[in-house]
């Protein structure tokens, strides 16, 4: 009886064990096909404008390579057409093209075909880990900068102004974060505790809003903010009032589920006090609601700060007033193989909204839960 | 609650003989009021004429805006606070929820209507074209081809990010490294679909078959001495590789909402099923799958109407070429490219009707909900 339980118990504990090595290695394996893009991105942001054309990221990790050892001159004239000896070897002109392993390990390679120069290489260990700076200052400050081409003739590119762009973006998420904040927190805190006519009608607009793609209502506030109407076109007032008005439904229906779920006894204590709904308002209600203020806030942040067909389409892509990603969707298409700007570029995107993930995780994922409804 | 506000409001309404008007306070308010409304008038007008971005007019830019609608709070509910108790407490809700919906009514569901409205129109609109838009919109071979690539996406894309974000939140709530593991599949949230089109541009990266290549995907086939491909251009494939960039970018929305729907399984109700003999698996679909049905409907539906939308990447990736269009991009090219707003407008309607479903079923939640 006794034993029969000892080997089940043992049983148990093998499986637990396989178990466990199969769930985190699988886990491990999913991570890090997760983790190589954005690796990809930071290390390359880091390295040598030459070095990221003519090599992958991932040789900054130490791994074996062919490098040059020694070099053999051939008589000069040789016919290529004709079977070539070096080191031993008989070997043809496409052999020495493609490189030739030894069987010693070695490999010889052309390195000057014309001139008839062979090139000798052994297998070593290296890495390439040269690392600079250089690539964020060239896309920060928009200064034209010199580089020297594999052909040792020297160049001129222009930066790019990537600070512009994210102080822009800053001037667009900060009062587009704030302002639906305000105006949703009156709001839920009328429908979830006054009564009036129409609430549940404005309510029911105001879920029914939560899915409407922003397209349907491009068109005609693009028109209506033209110089024929408001004329607030390509300003930023025009960015804030659009990312207001499409962030309003989903932040008053967040908080009214918050609100409207306080305790009643804190707030009829309230009244009886005398106070009037406005003081209540600002001393009871926000101080009480601030998880689910800041719950929103970072979820509204982000996306406004990652959003692009909005600020595309309102503020435009000029330089003085076009935000990051704007800016970076540009520079991919003027300039898409210049990784050593779009890599450093990229990671400048990117940063002040992972610093706020990663700060306030918790906060942003428990408005992610709240605000699931949001398409 | 309610009867509650009016006792309270009674008690010095009786004590003071004009039912609480207090004209000197109204007074005040109302110049305060119009103060306020022309401060903000005046920074209207700055605000328009200046277009540069410098960190002054960012700090203006943000006082005006926050300040000024603070100040309008206040002024306003200063106003009616003055007013007779009455008509006080027949306005003040007005105060509360009237900014809010009155900019999501003219933000959101007036130019709904408008453009309901115009998707019958012709380009210009200036003349009324009947359902010619709609036709076209079914019709034309860059809209079909459109509608079959959104089909890809919200079978595929909505498909693995869903399985995808089940299966790490699954293996995440066994495993020690929970909090890691969920960090780094999460952490894409964080960055812009733009963001992410260059990181996988990048990955992408294509280089002829005798250069060193920089891209991981070409690298990988290098080693295994396949021809490198140019992805982002290989028909009918490429979608697929536009796919991954949403699922890589997406999976963790969906294995967060199910991490925590998956705490919140009763862990006796599993144990039970295991002393009746019940494998892992039988559990996980008799069981668990069962009590998450909610918030699966929930992830499905939220990331479907992602996919429907899909703009960004696309149209920094491709920019809709090589068969990779999507209604997103096919909207703006008809939208800003073309300058037909009829054509525009009917995509942009076909795109609402086809989110409308869960509109639906959100309205119908909603109404079963309490108080509602």
């Amino acid at each position: 009886m006794s034993a029969m339980t000892k080997a089940q118990t043992a049983g148990t504990k093998g499986n637990k064990l396989i178990n466990g090595i199969l769930v985190n290695g699988i886990l491990g394996f999913l991570c890090l096909l997760w983790l190589i893009p954005t690796l990809g991105l930071l290390v390359s942001s880091l390295r040598e404008r030459a070095d990221i054309a003519t090599s992958g990221w991932w040789t900054v990790f130490p791994h074996q390579e062919y490098l040059s050892s020694s070099q053999v001159q051939l008589i000069a004239g040789l016919p290529l057409d004709q079977l070539i000896t070096v080191e031993g070897q008989t070997l043809t002109d496409d052999q020495l093209r493609a490189g030739y392993k030894l069987p010693d390990g070695r490999k010889v390679i052309w390195i000057n075909r014309r001139a008839r120069t062979v090139d000798v290489q052994t297998q070593q260990w290296t890495a390439k880990a040269n690392f600079t700076l250089v690539n964020y200052q060239n896309v920060l400050i928009g200064q034209s900068y010199t580089f020297t081409q594999a052909d040792g003739s020297t160049k001129t590119e222009q930066g790019q102004d990537m600070s512009t762009a994210f102080i822009n973006s800053l001037t667009v998420a900060i009062p587009a974060t704030i302002i639906p904040i305000l105006l949703a927190a009156f709001a839920a805190y009328a429908f979830a505790w006054m009564r009036f006519p129409g609430r549940k009608l404005l309510f029911t607009m105001v879920v029914g809003l939560l899915v409407v793609p922003s397209q349907v209502a491009l068109i005609p506030l693009l028109r209506a903010f033209s110089p024929g109407g408001l004329d607030i076109g390509g300003t930023f007032l025009s960015l804030w009032l659009v990312h207001t008005g499409f962030g309003l439904s989903l932040a008053t229906y967040l908080l009214y589920n918050y609100i409207s779920g306080l305790p009643r006894e804190i707030l009829e204590s309230a009244f009886i006090d005398g106070a009037t709904p406005f003081t209540i308002f600002l001393q009871l209600i926000l101080p009480l609601s601030v998880p689910a203020l800041a719950s929103f806030a970072i979820f509204q942040f982000m996306w406004v700060w990652n959003d692009y067909l909005n600020a595309l389409i309102f503020l435009g892509s000029t330089p003085e007033s076009q935000v990051v990603t704007v800016k970076l969707a540009s520079m991919i298409g003027s300039r898409g193989q210049d990784w050593h700007l779009l890599t450093a570029g990229g990671f400048i995107s990117m940063i002040l909204p992972l610093a706020v993930f990663f700060a306030l995780q918790r906060f942003f994922v428990r408005g992610l839960l709240a605000g699931s409804v949001k398409g | 609650m309610i009867q509650n506000t009016r006792e309270a409001d009674k008690k010095p309404a009786s004590s003071t003989a004009a039912g609480g008007w207090i004209p000197g306070q109204f007074l005040i308010a109302l110049v305060g009021l119009v103060v306020v409304l022309a401060l903000l008038w005046l920074g209207f007008i700055y605000l328009k004429g200046s277009k540069t971005a410098s960190l002054l007019n960012a700090v203006i830019a943000i006082a005006w805006g926050v300040g000024g609608i603070a100040a309008l709070f206040f002024s306003a509910n200063y106003l009616i606070e003055a007013l007779p108790h009455k008509t006080r407490n027949a306005v003040r809700p007005f105060l509360f929820f009237l900014p809010g919906v009155g900019i999501l009514f003219l933000f959101l569901t007036i130019p709904t209507l408008i453009t309901f409205y115009q998707s019958f129109f012709n380009r210009d609109s200036t003349s009324f074209v009947g359902l010619d838009n709609y036709i076209a919109t079914f019709t034309d071979r860059s809209m079909l081809e459109s509608f079959r690539n959104n089909l890809i996406w919200l079978f595929f894309g909505t498909g693995f990010c869903v399985g995808l974000g089940l299966l790490i939140a699954v293996l995440a709530d066994r495993s020690k490294f929970e909090t890691l593991a969920k960090a780094i599949i999460f952490m894409p949230m964080a960055i812009s679909l733009v963001g992410a089109s260059v990181i996988w541009k990048f990955m992408y990266a294509y280089a002829p078959a005798d250069q060193p290549q920089i891209g991981v995907q070409n690298a990988i086939l290098q080693a295994f001495g396949v021809e490198p491909q140019s992805w982002l251009t290989l028909q009918p494939w490429n979608n697929m590789f536009l796919i991954l960039v949403l699922v890589w970018g997406s999976t963790g929305f969906a294995m967060v909402l199910f991490s925590a729907a998956l705490k919140g399984v009763p862990g006796d109700l599993i144990e039970a099923s295991r002393v009746d003999g019940a494998t892992e698996f039988q559990a996980f679909f008799a069981i668990v799958i069962p009590y998450i049905q909610g918030t699966i409907l929930t992830v499905t539906t939220t990331t479907a109407i992602g996919t429907l939308k899909i703009f960004d990447q696309v149209w920094v990736m491709t920019g809709g070429q090589y068969g990779t269009s999507v209604v997103g991009t096919e909207f703006y090219r008809q939208f800003f490219t073309n300058g037909n707003f009829g054509y525009g407008s009917a995509i942009a309607i076909v795109l609402f009707i086809a989110i409308s479903p869960v509109l639906i079923y959100n309205l119908r939640q909603l109404r079963k909900q309490e108080g509602f």
